[in-house]
């Protein structure tokens, strides 16, 4: 029997180690966790939720039909086991069985969020798919020099609403028109075929992740010429008060301040 | 043919984990739908789900319920372990047994001199209680980012990557630092299996009559500690650290070994054993 | 809401049809809209912030604003806003709203100037403001209390303390914020053309080919109106000119055809060298528009710098006695001695300041004087006088003033110059005014569409309030002014106060109030909708005067600035969307909107407060005699208040406020069915047992205030009307509004005049007397009915140029993302993270030399004192060497304690945009 004593040390030592080697582990876990830029399956919950409820198992890798999702190995700079694309090389083909979603056994990809209609009676729908947004770099797109390309516009399983071509007159030439592509979030899917089809050297179009690509608007300002932006902001908070640090201290503590 | 007879388990477990490594590769590169997806969560037949119990432990701590799919995946796997199989899965299924078998092997070559490191086989409880508490404090799974079971796993079915390093790092652990290191120590994954397989059906029992104390059942044993009854009484391994390996078994000259159900062969109970 | 939704939507259709060509703002799209949101309630109101007038929709949900948007049926902005304007629903909700009257007070609960700050009941607050206002006046009499005003309290707001500082307290000193911004345009409007506001709208913007800016950052100050420029431009870029004069490249220069970095103060010689362009071009002058309706003028040149009088006062610092001296005299130099050469002006002759007091006298002159007073501003002298870039080639500057003169002259080219604060914040700011007038009537392009001189207002009812209202020291509503007994006569008759109550001694304007706090003549001062002492140049004198002397200061405001820091009492106010009110914007267009939400607190609106101060005094304590000053008393008028049917007991409240024809305006009234109104029925706080006054106050003060434009030019519509439609520019007469004023056709004023195309029918100083150069000269006067005045002024050196000690020019303003002095955009996060603090702009080149770094704090040091600020080189503004600019935003870089307090001698507006400062670091 040990004395009551050294069990306390033994203890205390366990628990020492443990928290040591805990840190170290979750100084190790907490790097490795981001990779701000992967691109997830259809249907994948909001990334930090993701990364909680994938279990690594590749289900939805093995289920690709055209072997578009990788399940991340060490080294592949991503989450390791979890899947995501690489557009440039295989964008999603976005089958509209959306089997990877399908087979995903714990739910961090969820066909509600690809799906029309009440839970129950949900009818997948892939282009509800958001898997990033494609984001276009003018500078580089060579449409935008005005030569007519529109290689993502037409590639595009969502054409003339995920992407459009908006012209605009062509003042150097004055006697053409640049036909610029613009995409469009509420239609875009994130698919990345365009990324895969932009004829550019380094795509001048590419799938970032939308909470990456994206900004939000103020949910206190309702465009007045869109039908319906109000719904947009239905969830804002009821609380209304806003705080700056000009704000930030009470009347009271900043009159009775004599700094002036 | 005495070498086969020897390794009959050794063989027949190769042969398994093999086997469940082939079907899940087939799974992923050709379809078949024996056996698809990983460790962590898979699907038999394309239609029963099966999942690592310890994996949907992490995540329920942090703070995620998972689908149906993988509950009753998990359900199921748990069952089949806890009330049947015991530890089985350490033995049977994991690769990364391969691996520390052939660690075992290569360290008893070299012998135990050059160790210096003494590790409490209960570190792996400690790790075990880790994985969950940095799980609710990370929001991820904590030792499936680590695990060198999926990465090896993984590695085979979907490309292995840089995923060779974590399993190199637990085979040169085993041979030069602790032996059965990994396995015997520090996995929580066999930990799980350790606390959840304490009760299962099937056991290795002790039959004292035929022992006669050569020990080689110890001395090849990667959990001895469950084998306190050798040549003391009859009985069943107790014990859920115990992998049902067989390997004492199939060592034993004097077939005091066998499989059989926790009922069997016990006259006496020392619950001190249990706890050695 | 008195409308129907249906109503509503046809409205709103019919105004978008008519207006936004190529935006539809289908009928069903704001039916779905008004049916998306269950329990929010839409509602028209306007943009808080700028001159602009914006309209908005103001969606409240539970007794909150939940939502803004733009209001697309507005015809300023047609549903858009700029950055500001966006966030006008979080305006309201900063986390520090005053709730309840603060005082500074002792352990005993007394009130103790030197006490902290504590919570008391509004009768309380009342009580002491009452108690010391008896003090003071008693003491001091009328001339002894002050109201700084507002261009931004709505109309009702600056009605209500007009009519109780001057026919209740008989003091004119009232004089608002609006005084620090649009009073040189004001005066010069007066001068010029004898009535005041722009001839012009906003659809000038659409119209016009040439857009020349004159010290107005359209791009930043007034975002929405910018973007109908840049419209215009883009849709013709090769006929559409614009031009950027400026003293620093801001942001309008990246669109502009050309940008002119000009030195400080040098604009009026470059309006003189292109007046004196198109005098000398046969053909330029559009002689028949000159005969028909202009006359040629100008006045003196000695008129100081709207300085203190007393050159040595004791509350100079000995820094600055120097620069205070130019009040009185000060030595030519070799540039304005050119400049005024055909005065017999010469370098090194001691110009003394003798007419400072006769600033704005001014008499006739023939053309031929006015050429040969042009005659100096030669293309030569004026570039090598006013380009503010050193490293630009004189060569190109002279060219681009060149092009200048020409797109003005350019015969068929229309022309609109805009400015805002680089005119009116000058030393001549009156002046410069008047120049930019005198160019586009010689040219005959001016009134018209496309073709005027357009000033452009800062504050949401400075043209509004400020000055339709007249909330000014010398004025009365309509243009109308106290020392004009026949006015006064007209004002006593609208509000039944007796003849004789108004004081005809003008009130002291917005510096001279401040300066009257230091010199312990004005001892009690109510502030409202304003923060004087972050706002007022040189900000120190006022803010020791303020804490340092015997005076009582009361503030009424929504958040704690610092104003309320320095005041004695703090009344919390309502704020824009918690009272009804109307505001009126830079094109004459006046807009109402209803109470929306209970306010905040215990915060209660500037018109409460106002009416509950009358509540405290009895006719017997105001309308007694008064010794103004040696000239005037202000006679004892109880015996016909008396007759008038009141009684000595009878308070201003009653009288002035609560009277039998106010009564008439019943509440509840179907305008305001389904909305709040505070003052009238109370709200559901109960705020000390207030249940309301039980009648409409807000409609009566209107309707009674639209007396006094109606049949003189400045016709306004009654207050239901306003509610159904997006406002109207006024004159409104037959219930339609006017685009172009003194053009006949379209003005119905200009019309009945009968002086052909053009009436300049203001009748303000339309009999002058003749004279020539040096002065005025005989008895005899000129009548000019309905004719404007083409002035001739002179280029004089500010008060205060760089020098060895303070090499550097200081220039201060404003950014987008801030409203003037922060107190409501400071609050909005997304504001304060975009613009968290002003920065020193300063050019590349002076960092360099003086070694700091972009981000370093440096001391930006005046003789007057000093701030410390972060350097900026990059950027939105990029100043020349030589020049720093620091916006005013940030109390914690209080610049207006480095700024100057010399004001142009006519409008007595300061000069925010020059003085000389040295940095170093910090």
């Amino acid at each position: 029997m040990k004395s009551r004593r050294q069990f306390l040390i033994d203890a205390g030592r366990g628990i020492g180690i443990a928290a040591a080697g805990g840190l170290v582990w979750a100084g190790f876990l907490s790097g490795k966790k981001a990779y701000p830029t992967v691109l997830r399956p259809p249907g994948a919950v909001e990334e930090d939720r993701f990364l909680a409820a994938c279990t690594k198992c590749g289900l939805c890798v093995t289920a690709c039909p055209y072997q578009a999702l990788v399940l991340a190995a060490p080294g592949d700079g991503r989450p390791v086991g979890t899947p995501y694309f690489v557009m440039r090389e295989r964008p999603c083909r976005m089958c509209r069985d959306i089997p990877c979603t399908a087979n995903c056994p714990t739910g961090a990809l969820d066909a509600g969020l690809v799906s029309d209609g009440e839970a129950g009676k949900a009818v997948l729908n892939v282009n509800k798919t958001r898997i990033g947004l494609a984001v276009i770099d003018r500078e580089t797109c060579i449409a935008y020099w005005g030569i007519q390309c529109d290689a993502c516009y037409r590639v595009c399983p969502v054409i003339d609403k995920a992407i459009t071509v908006d012209p605009v007159r062509n003042d150097r030439t004055g006697k053409h028109a640049i036909l610029g592509p613009v995409v469009h979030s509420e239609h875009c899917t994130g698919c990345g075929i365009c990324e895969r089809a932009c004829v550019t050297k380094k795509a001048s179009i590419f799938v970032l992740p939308r909470r990456i690509a994206m900004g939000e608007s103020s949910d206190r300002y309702i465009r007045g010429w869109e039908a319906g932006d109000e719904k947009r902001i239905h969830d804002a908070p009821e609380d209304t008060t806003t705080v700056t640090p000009r704000s930030e201290k009470s009347p009271a503590d900043y009159l009775n301040r004599e700094d002036l | 043919m005495p070498g086969i007879v020897e390794n009959r388990y050794r063989i027949l477990r190769r042969l398994v984990q093999a086997g469940a490594l082939s079907l899940f590769f087939a799974g992923n590169a050709w379809g078949w739908k024996v056996l698809q997806g990983s460790l962590s969560s898979s699907l038999l037949f394309g239609i029963v789900p099966l999942a690592d119990p310890f994996a949907l432990l992490q995540v329920f701590a942090t703070g995620t319920m998972v689908a149906a799919k993988a509950l009753l995946g998990g359900g199921i796997v748990l069952l089949f372990f806890a009330a049947i199989a015991g530890r089985a899965f350490c033995g049977w299924i994991c690769p990364v047994n391969i691996v520390t078998d052939l660690a075992d092997t290569v360290s008893t070559a070299v012998g135990e001199g050059n160790r210096s490191l003494r590790l409490s086989r209960n570190a792996r409880y400690w790790v075990l209680g880790l994985s969950l508490v940095l799980s609710a404090w990370l929001g991820i799974a904590a030792f499936e980012w680590i695990s060198p079971i999926g990465a090896l796993h993984r590695g085979v079915v979907f490309g292995m990557g840089m995923g060779w390093t974590s399993v190199a790092a637990v085979f040169l652990f085993d041979v030069f630092v602790v032996r059965n290191g990994f396995c015997g120590h520090l996995c929580p994954l066999g930990a799980f299996y350790s606390l959840a397989g304490g009760w299962s059906w099937m056991r290795v029992v002790h039959s004292k009559e035929q022992c006669t104390s050569c020990m080689r059942c110890i001395e090849s044993c990667p959990e001895p500690q469950v084998l306190p009854m050798v040549g003391k009484r009859d009985g069943p391994v107790t014990s859920g650290e115990c992998t049902n390996c067989g390997r004492c078994i199939e060592v034993c000259p004097d077939d005091a070994m066998r499989f059989g159900l926790r009922t069997q062969g016990t006259k006496e109970k020392d619950p001190k054993e249990v706890t050695s | 809401m008195s409308l129907s939704r249906r109503e509503f939507i046809k409205t709103t259709a019919a105004v978008a049809a008519a207006t936004a060509v190529g935006m539809s703002v289908p009928e069903d799209i704001l039916a779905i809209a008004a049916k998306a949101e269950v329990g929010w309630r839409w509602d028209k109101s306007v943009c808080r912030f700028c001159g602009t007038g914006c309209g908005i929709m103001v969606a409240t949900k539970d007794d909150r604003i939940v939502a803004v948007k733009g209001d697309p049926a507005a015809p300023v902005n047609m549903g858009l806003n700029c950055i500001k304007g966006y966030f006008n629903a979080k305006i309201i909700y900063g986390a520090d709203r005053l709730t309840e009257p603060l005082m500074r007070m002792n352990d005993k609960g007394e009130f103790d100037k030197k006490g902290k700050f504590k919570p008391v009941t509004w009768k309380k607050a009342f009580d002491e403001m009452a108690k010391q206002f008896k003090k003071h006046y008693a003491a001091l009499g009328p001339k002894g209390v002050a109201v700084f005003g507002s261009g931004q309290y709505t109309i009702m707001e600056g009605y209500a303390a007009a009519k109780l500082m001057k026919a209740g307290f008989r003091s004119n000193n009232l004089d608002p914020n609006a005084r620090l911004c649009m009073a040189s345009a004001v005066a010069a409007f007066m001068e010029t053309f004898g009535i005041d506001e722009p001839a012009g709208n906003y659809d000038d913007m659409h119209h016009t080919d040439t857009v020349v800016l004159w010290g107005a950052n359209m791009a930043e100050m007034h975002p929405v109106l910018w973007s109908k420029i840049t419209n215009r431009k883009l849709a013709d870029t090769k006929r559409v000119k614009v031009v950027n004069l400026t003293t620093f490249t801001n942001r309008c220069s990246n669109l502009a055809d050309s940008e002119i970095i000009i030195k400080p103060n040098t604009d009026l010689a470059i309006q003189n060298y292109i007046l004196r362009e198109i005098v000398n071009r046969p053909g330029a002058i559009d002689w028949e528009f000159v005969n028909q309706n202009c006359v040629f003028a100008t006045g003196y040149v000695d008129i100081g710098y709207g300085l203190r009088p007393k050159i040595d006062h004791p509350k100079y610092k000995k820094e600055e006695l120097d620069t205070a001296s130019k009040e009185a005299f000060k030595v030519i130099t070799k540039d304005e001695a050119i400049a005024m050469g055909a005065l017999g002006i010469k370098e090194g002759d001691k110009m003394e300041m003798k007419n400072a007091a006769k600033a704005g006298v001014h008499w006739a002159i023939s053309f031929e004087d006015f050429k040969k007073g042009l005659e100096p501003y030669t293309l030569d002298f004026v570039a090598q006088l006013s380009k503010g870039n050193a490293d630009e080639p004189l060569d190109e500057f002279k060219k681009k003033l060149q092009a200048l003169a020409d797109l003005y002259a350019e015969k068929d080219r229309k022309v609109v110059s805009f400015w805002t604060m680089g005119f009116n914040q000058h030393v001549r700011g009156t002046w410069v005014n008047e120049q930019i007038y005198a160019i586009h009537l010689l040219l005959g392009k001016q009134a018209q569409p496309g073709n005027g001189a357009f000033s452009l207002t800062g504050q949401p009812s400075a043209c509004g309030t400020a000055r339709e209202v007249g909330t000014f020291a010398h004025r009365l509503p309509a243009d109308m002014v106290v020392m004009n007994p026949k006015h006064r006569q007209i004002t006593e008759k609208i509000w039944k106060v007796p003849e004789g109550t108004i004081n005809p001694v003008m009130g002291s304007h917005f510096m001279k109030i401040m300066r009257d706090l230091e010199d312990g003549t004005i001892k009690w001062v109510w502030v409202q909708v304003n923060n004087p002492w972050q706002n007022a140049t040189n900000a120190n004198h006022w803010i020791a005067a303020a804490r340092e002397m015997d005076n009582f200061i009361v503030v009424s405001d929504a958040y704690p600035s610092i104003s309320a820091k320095v005041a004695d009492l703090i009344l919390p106010a309502a704020m824009i969307f918690e009272k009804w009110g109307a505001y009126g914007n830079a094109e004459r267009r006046t807009q109402h909107w209803r109470q929306q939400v209970t306010p905040i607190g215990k915060s209660m609106s500037d018109t409460w407060q106002t009416t509950e101060f009358a509540k405290r005094f009895t006719l017997a304590e105001v309308w007694k005699e008064w010794k103004i000053d040696d000239k005037t008393t202000l006679p004892d008028v109880t015996a016909k208040a008396r007759e008038m049917g009141y009684t000595e007991k009878d308070t201003l409240f009653d009288v002035l406020f609560a009277n039998k024809e106010a009564k008439t305006f019943a509440w509840p009234d179907p305008v305001g069915k389904g909305s709040l109104n505070s003052e009238a029925a109370g709200d559901k706080r109960n705020v000390e047992g207030f249940k309301g006054y039980g009648f409409f106050l807000q409609k009566y003060l209107w309707e009674e205030y639209r007396k006094f434009g109606l049949g003189h030019g400045h016709d306004l519509a009654d207050f239901d009307t306003y509610h159904k439609v997006r406002g109207l520019r006024w004159p409104v007469v037959d219930g339609k509004e006017t685009l172009w004023r003194f053009n006949a056709e379209y003005d119905p004023y200009a019309k009945a005049a009968n002086h052909g195309k053009f009436a300049f029918y203001g009748d303000a100083g339309k009999e002058i007397p003749k004279g020539n150069l040096m002065g005025p000269v005989g008895e005899e006067k000129v009548k000019l009915p309905n004719q404007a005045k083409i002035f001739l002024r002179h280029y004089i050196d500010p008060p205060e140029i760089p020098s060895a000690e303070y090499p550097l020019w200081l220039c201060t303003g404003r950014v987008l993302e801030h409203w003037h002095t922060g107190t409501m955009t400071m609050r909005v996060p997304e504001l304060y993270r975009a613009v968290p603090e002003a920065q020193c702009f300063m050019s590349q080149k002076d960092a360099e030399e003086n070694k700091f770094k972009d981000g370093e704090l440096v001391w930006i040091e005046s003789r007057r004192g000093k701030v410390k600020a972060r350097v900026e080189t990059r950027g939105r503004n990029l100043p020349p060497k030589g020049l720093i600019f620091v916006p005013f935003f940030d109390e914690h870089v209080l610049i207006n304690k480095v700024t100057l307090d010399a004001t142009c001698p006519i409008s007595k507006e300061p000069d925010y945009k020059k003085c000389a400062v040295k940095v170093y670091k910090a």
